[in-house]
């Protein structure tokens, strides 16, 4: 087996172990640590297919940002593993679900597979050499300042809405709730105050 | 290795993550099985980038990555909205939208 190949295979059964670790956990901690272990491994297949800067990317996006966002989330909330997911679907539900992916997945790889045509042939054929350049931080940077200019001014603009929308939505019900509170305690006051009189 | 060996891979990370948004109660659970069927998408898209020999495919990966980054920055912002309102992130309690 050829470096290529060894390279390929192990971060596959990793990626494929992490992913699937991930949606059998009780623990949500747990099942953010298995996601982060999958896209470790993908980030090594990215780079196998010679997109190094999306590799970086993908490391310090999904990783570094990301899945640390998860873990925060998953950590205030402090939840626990199996705790307030009640029961678990009855098998004949749980199969059904697990015979619709595993159609999907077939279909997939039937498509796959099943390509004859000439663009085809460099997907199923062996990958050729890469160009030294191929996916380098300057070749993806001239693609998305020059072809790509609009649509990557307008995720700068995405994001933006993002982080607005993300502070809106959390915020408004915290100013509720110590609206909430400080009525309460104002009230609590007025009757303790009665008491004393 | 053969480019469809990846796609493949890719197919196979996809078809976890729909099982996963299927059989999840947990909405973060179901968020991260999101994020793991983007990336798959993402996984083809590079692996159809190398068979082709164009760098387009790697433009589009990084604008998916973005929206998947405004995304969970949003959902997260409505999964504490919704723990903080109903004490649960069990998705077969919070379906009062649905019909």
């Amino acid at each position: 087996m050829t470096l290529d190949a060894a390279i390929f295979f192990i971060s596959a059964v990793v990626a494929v172990f992490g992913a699937t670790m991930m949606i059998t956990v009780r623990n949500p901690v747990a099942s953010v640590l298995y996601l982060l272990v999958s896209f470790a491994a993908q980030a090594v297949l990215f780079i196998q297919l010679g997109a190094l800067f999306l590799g970086m990317v993908l490391i310090i996006v999904y990783v570094g940002a990301i899945l640390v966002l998860f873990l925060f989330v998953v950590m205030l909330l402090n939840l626990r593993g199996g705790e307030d997911l009640g029961q678990p679907s009855p098998p004949i539900s749980r199969f059904s679900k697990f015979l619709i992916a595993a159609l999907l997945l077939m279909e997939m790889v039937f498509v796959i597979r099943g390509s004859t045509g000439a663009t085809d042939r460099a997907v199923t054929g062996m990958m050729g050499p890469v160009v030294d350049t191929f996916g380098s931080v300057e070749q993806v940077g001239m693609l998305l300042f020059t072809t790509y200019m609009y649509p990557f001014e307008l995720t700068g603009v995405l994001l933006l809405v993002a982080i607005v929308g993300a502070v809106v939505i959390a915020k408004r019900e915290a100013d509720h709730e110590a609206a909430q509170r400080a009525q309460a305690i104002s009230e609590q006051g007025d009757s303790s105050n009665k008491e004393v009189s | 290795m053969p480019v469809s060996a990846f796609l493949v891979l890719a197919g196979v990370l996809f078809a976890i993550g729909t099982v996963g948004v299927l059989i999840s109660r947990n909405i973060i659970v179901l968020f991260m099985c999101v994020e793991l069927m983007l990336n798959s998408a993402n996984l083809a898209l590079i692996a159809f980038s190398r068979a082709l020999n164009v760098v387009d495919g790697h433009a589009f990966v990084f604008l998916v990555l973005t929206v998947a980054a405004a995304e969970v920055a949003v959902g997260l912002a409505m999964v504490i909205t919704i723990f903080r309102n109903r004490e649960t992130i069990n998705i077969d309690r919070i379906s009062i939208l649905k019909w």
